[in-house]
């Protein structure tokens, strides 16, 4: 079964690094560049993981992730959250709002596709 | 010639002689020259202890018991010459502690108990009460014998009707008026009488002179001397038994006990204590009559033996009673004056022990009986009374009346059946009964109030069953039976041979096994359970009385505070206020204070004043009334004042802190102010420091993607590749671009930024930036249009910052400008005083939200928009810090739709420089 992955970042070049990775382990993916356009793609097309970038205006990653979480029939969905906030407390507020993993800015390619493959049962 | 009217008459003369007496002496001691502050005086005041017993019943011991009358005298002799140590320290504690009577003495010795009080007081007067009846027969049987003169006769047993009918009873109802009148005119805190001393000294100097008289008139009259007397005696066989010890005089066993209960009773009776400790009016008086009273004995005792041997001889065969000898032998011989002195000494003796006895014991009565009860029932709210004076007063006649009544009534019901001795015997084995609790109290600190009271029941109880009930019994007011097969016919408990402890007398009997009963509960119990706090406190004051700490004044052991006024108030109560206030003003004089206002309430003054009380209501009622107008604290008045001293310092001092903290919290506000802004402005560092780290990780992570990628996917192909390395190099372009932006911006808020002011020429300027531009607005395909006036004065200014401000407006415009074709208008002009420069596009235009945040760091108009524009972000702001670093400001103008303007003006310099146009 193909998996779905909802890319969400505001920086086009980071979105096109994204995809390009994405789809390179054969991930469907969707693109959303701002956290309301994010939830409505992530409720219609329940994507199996959404790598959300925290830092964008209007909504925040946090609040998406928090909406992800509180609604029941996405109890399932991955969030992973990128962010160039590195700090502790920033990764544990990350994780306290539901994210399954929480990746800084710059991140190494490979580091990110081991934790997507992680979260993600190999698909058939 | 002694007819009844002259009897009564001469009576009556000689009691109002005894109350001028009395009169005189309180007058004198009211002034303050009191009479019987004398030894001599106060050894004859304990003679006391002889009354009519000594007189009369003397001679009859003596005719039945030879010698055996003697010990009654003995154990006082043998107290003031061997024992005497013990008389002054009970009189040195009941100085300190302020003791009015034996019941006192004992309650505060164990605590200022109520019950022991109680106790003692109810054993006191039980005890005492054939002591009265044996005065009142003693004058009622003396007075009917001289009536008959010149004819001898015992009264009969008339079996005279109680009460009114009888003449004894008015004889006691006489006495009680004496009494109440010699003793309860007023109160006195110390319970001193100094006018009632004077006169029982006067009486005991009266009946000494009259038994004198009647023993010089037998041995030298009637007969020739001692030695004619006693060598006729020993003619008689019967009476020569007499003469010798053993026998009829009494065993060793009697001897002993009668001694003991002598010397118990010259202490403990209550008359006794009350001339010996509680009219003391000097200690070192005690140093005089230890050997004047027993030569007062020995005076008194030297012809009884005489007298009854004579009258003996004069009435043989027990014709008449040998009691009466003193009085029958005068009128025997015709001697009207003798035998009158002889009746009027017996009534001396009588009178004397009655009204100081009664005295005695309605005191006792009143502070230690009836006062705690009252005081108890708060429906009498009696510590609200003012003045409860004329109550203690009223109480203390009552009880001398009842005490009187009483004494008549065993008078009546027991007095005839027995010798006068015997009587007497019953009572000194009572007062007995305090030996235990009093000698104990006095020298072991482990007696406590339980033992006593134990000690003091059993013996007493002991005491009822042994000797009083078989007293009624051989009265014929108990069974026989009872005496002789004992209680419930056991043997055993046969009260005058308990135990089947056979052989003694009556009295040793009693006095064995009360003592045991007494002396083995009160140590058995004492040493069940230790003293408590209050009892210990006690015990010491009483055992260490002679160690000088005990005397000091400062060692109280309860602490409080209270108001002179109210101390005088509650004292004023019970005495009086006139006499409360002498009592005051004499303490205050003796403090050295000139008057009564300039007294501090300290524990002194309030345990003075408990002391005042002690003498009208008892020690323990006194506590209780002090403790309800003081306010008990854990601390000492003293110790209050000295808090009190240091906190008045304290006050003083913090109020100067006061001043200097409130100068200090100025100060300290505007260091929270300032630490407040220095606060905000970390966390805008903060901010500012996340938000570039921010802004620099986002192209790094471009740059470091797409690094990775092209090297992990080597067979890209072209296109994607040659894409991927623009991105980088992009993003290479803008990370470098931020990081000169941020470290321009940090220099110039830092102020560390350098500035190279110069003489500027605005419009080369912007022709210059024009030039820099275009290549970029060549790509963009936006039109750029100047306007620039043909001259324009000089400005100073810093060129290369001024170019780094066009260029960022220009470029901002360039972007922002709409779609092709876009035009970007630039335009100089002078205002005022000031160089306007503006810089205008036709793209979208900006919201007026965004117009006041894209000047802020990181801001850029576009955050509202879906896409995310290019730029720092930052450019903006330090165009702006520049142009107001020179003096100048920034702003824009814009509606949406309808492009933007962003404008600035600079100063201009002094001095105006034309420029002309090339």
């Amino acid at each position: 079964m193909t998996r779905r992955i909802l890319i969400v970042d505001d920086e086009p070049n980071i979105v096109a690094s994204l995809e390009f990775l994405m789809r390179g382990d054969d991930y469907d993916v969707l693109v959303a560049r701002n956290g309301e356009e994010a939830l409505r793609l992530a409720e219609r097309f329940r994507p199996d993981l959404v790598l959300l970038d925290v830092m964008m205006p209007q909504r925040s990653g946090f609040e998406v992730c928090r909406r992800i979480r509180e609604n029941p029939a996405l109890s399932d969905m991955k969030i992973v959250m990128l962010t160039a906030r590195g700090r502790d407390v920033e990764r544990e507020k990350g994780l306290r709002t539901g994210a399954n993993a929480y990746v800084t800015k710059p991140f190494s390619t490979k580091e990110l596709m081991n934790t997507v493959r992680g979260l993600l049962p190999s698909s058939g | 010639m002694l007819t009844a009217p002259v009897i009564v008459i001469a009576s009556f003369v000689y009691v109002g002689l005894l109350f001028a007496i009395a009169y005189y002496g309180d007058k004198r001691a009211d002034a303050g020259r009191s009479v019987i502050s004398n030894p001599y005086i106060y050894a004859l005041s304990l003679a006391v202890y002889c009354t009519s017993w000594t007189f009369y019943g003397s001679v009859g011991r003596a005719a039945t018991s030879g010698i055996g009358f003697l010990p009654i005298y003995l154990g006082p002799t043998l107290m003031a010459a061997l024992w005497w140590y013990v008389m002054l320290k009970i009189i040195r504690i009941s100085k300190q502690n302020r003791i009015t009577s034996i019941a006192d003495f004992i309650a505060s010795r164990y605590g200022k108990s109520h019950m022991l009080g109680g106790m003692v007081t109810i054993i006191a007067v039980v005890g005492i009460i054939p002591y009265i009846a044996l005065q009142l027969k003693a004058i009622s049987n003396t007075f009917s014998i001289i009536l008959r003169y010149p004819e001898v006769a015992t009264p009969e047993q008339q079996g005279a009707p109680l009460f009114l009918g009888d003449n004894t009873f008015y004889i006691a109802m006489l006495l009680a008026a004496f009494t109440i009148l010699f003793g309860t005119r007023h109160l006195d805190a110390t319970e001193r009488h100094e006018g009632l001393v004077a006169a029982i000294a006067f009486e005991s100097l009266v009946k000494l002179l009259a038994f004198i008289a009647v023993g010089l008139f037998v041995t030298f009259w009637l007969y020739d001397g001692f030695a004619d007397i006693f060598s006729r005696a020993g003619q008689t066989p019967e009476l020569r038994a007499l003469l010798s010890f053993g026998g009829e005089s009494g065993s060793y066993a009697t001897w002993a006990s009668l001694t003991f209960l002598s010397m118990a009773a010259i202490m403990f009776l209550p008359r006794q204590f009350q001339v010996t400790v509680v009219e003391n009016v000097d200690e070192r008086h005690l140093a005089k009559a230890i050997w004047l009273f027993p030569l007062y004995l020995l005076a008194i005792n030297i012809f009884v033996l005489p007298i009854a041997f004579g009258g003996l001889l004069h009435f043989p065969n027990g014709a008449v009673d040998a009691d009466t000898f003193v009085l029958t032998l005068p009128i025997a011989e015709q001697r009207p004056w003798l035998a009158l002195f002889a009746f009027i000494g017996g009534l001396s003796a009588a009178t004397g022990m009655v009204i100081v006895e009664a005295i005695a014991l309605s005191t006792m009565v009143c502070n230690d009986l009836v006062m705690p009860v009252l005081l108890r029932m708060k429906a009498l709210r009696l510590t609200e009374r003012r003045d409860l004076s004329g109550l203690l007063l009223g109480i203390r006649r009552g009880a001398i009346v009842l005490i009187l009544v009483l004494g008549y009534v065993y008078f009546y019901l027991a007095g005839e059946a027995y010798a006068l001795v015997s009587i007497g015997l019953i009572s000194f084995s009572a007062v007995a009964q305090f030996a235990p609790a009093i000698i104990g109290g006095i020298f072991w600190k482990g007696g406590t109030r339980t033992g006593a009271i134990c000690g003091l029941a059993a013996g007493f109880l002991v005491w009822i069953y042994t000797l009083l009930l078989p007293s009624f019994a051989k009265s014929g007011w108990l069974p026989i039976t009872f005496l002789s097969h004992g209680l419930f016919g056991t043997d055993l408990l046969k009260p005058q041979q308990l135990l089947g402890l056979e052989g003694l007398d009556d009295i040793t009997h009693c006095l064995f096994w009360s003592m045991l009963a007494n002396i083995g509960c009160y140590i058995g119990v004492s040493l069940i359970k230790g003293p408590n706090a209050a009892e210990h406190g006690q015990a010491t004051v009483f055992v260490d009385a002679f160690k000088p700490a005990a005397a000091a004044p400062g060692s109280r052991f309860w602490r409080g505070s209270a108001s002179v006024n109210n101390l005088l108030m509650l004292v004023g109560r019970f005495l009086g206020p006139e006499r409360a206030y002498e009592a005051f003003a004499a303490y205050a004089g003796s403090r050295g204070e000139r008057s009564v206002e300039a007294l501090s309430a300290d524990a002194n003054l309030v345990h003075h004043a408990e002391s005042l009380l002690a003498g009208a209501i008892g020690s323990a009622s006194a506590r209780v009334m002090v403790a309800s107008v003081v306010e008990e604290e854990p601390l000492g008045i003293d110790e209050v004042m000295n808090i009190i001293d240091e906190a008045s310092q304290v006050l003083a001092y913090s109020r100067q802190l006061e001043q200097k903290s409130r100068e200090l919290e100025a100060a300290t506000n505007e260091l929270r102010g300032a630490n407040q802004r220095l606060q905000e402005l970390d966390r805008l560092k903060d901010d500012f420091i996340s938000t570039v780290t921010h802004e620099l990780r986002t192209p790094l992570t471009s740059i470091r993607a797409f690094s990775e990628i092209l090297n992990d996917n080597p067979r890209l192909d072209g296109a994607e590749r040659a894409k991927f390395l623009g991105i980088i190099v992009k993003e290479s372009e803008r990370l470098t671009r931020l990081i000169n932006q941020v470290l321009d911006l940090a220099k110039i808020e830092s102020g560390a930024a350098e500035w190279h002011s110069s003489e500027i020429d605005m419009r080369e300027v912007l022709e210059e930036s024009a030039t820099a531009v275009s290549q970029l607005f060549k790509e963009r395909k936006v039109e750029l249009m100047l306007e620039l006036p043909q001259r324009v004065p000089g400005i100073a200014a810093d060129r290369d910052r001024l170019m780094q401000v066009m260029l960022n407006l220009l470029s901002n415009a360039a972007k922002f400008s709409g779609r092709a074709p876009g035009k970007v208008a630039v335009s100089l002009a002078h205002e005022g005083g000031f160089l306007r420069v503006d810089v205008a596009d036709n793209g979208v235009g900006i919201s007026a939200a965004d117009q006041e945040v894209i000047f802020e760091k990181f801001r850029q108009a576009g955050d509202m928009l879906t896409g995310k524009p290019q730029g720092s972000g930052l450019g903006l702001h330090i165009s702006r810090r520049i142009i107001e670093h020179f003096g100048g400001r920034m702003w824009v103008t814009s509606r949406p739709g309808e492009g933007a303007c962003f404008s600035f003006a600079l100063p201009l310099a002094g001095g105006s420089v034309l420029i002309r146009a090339a």
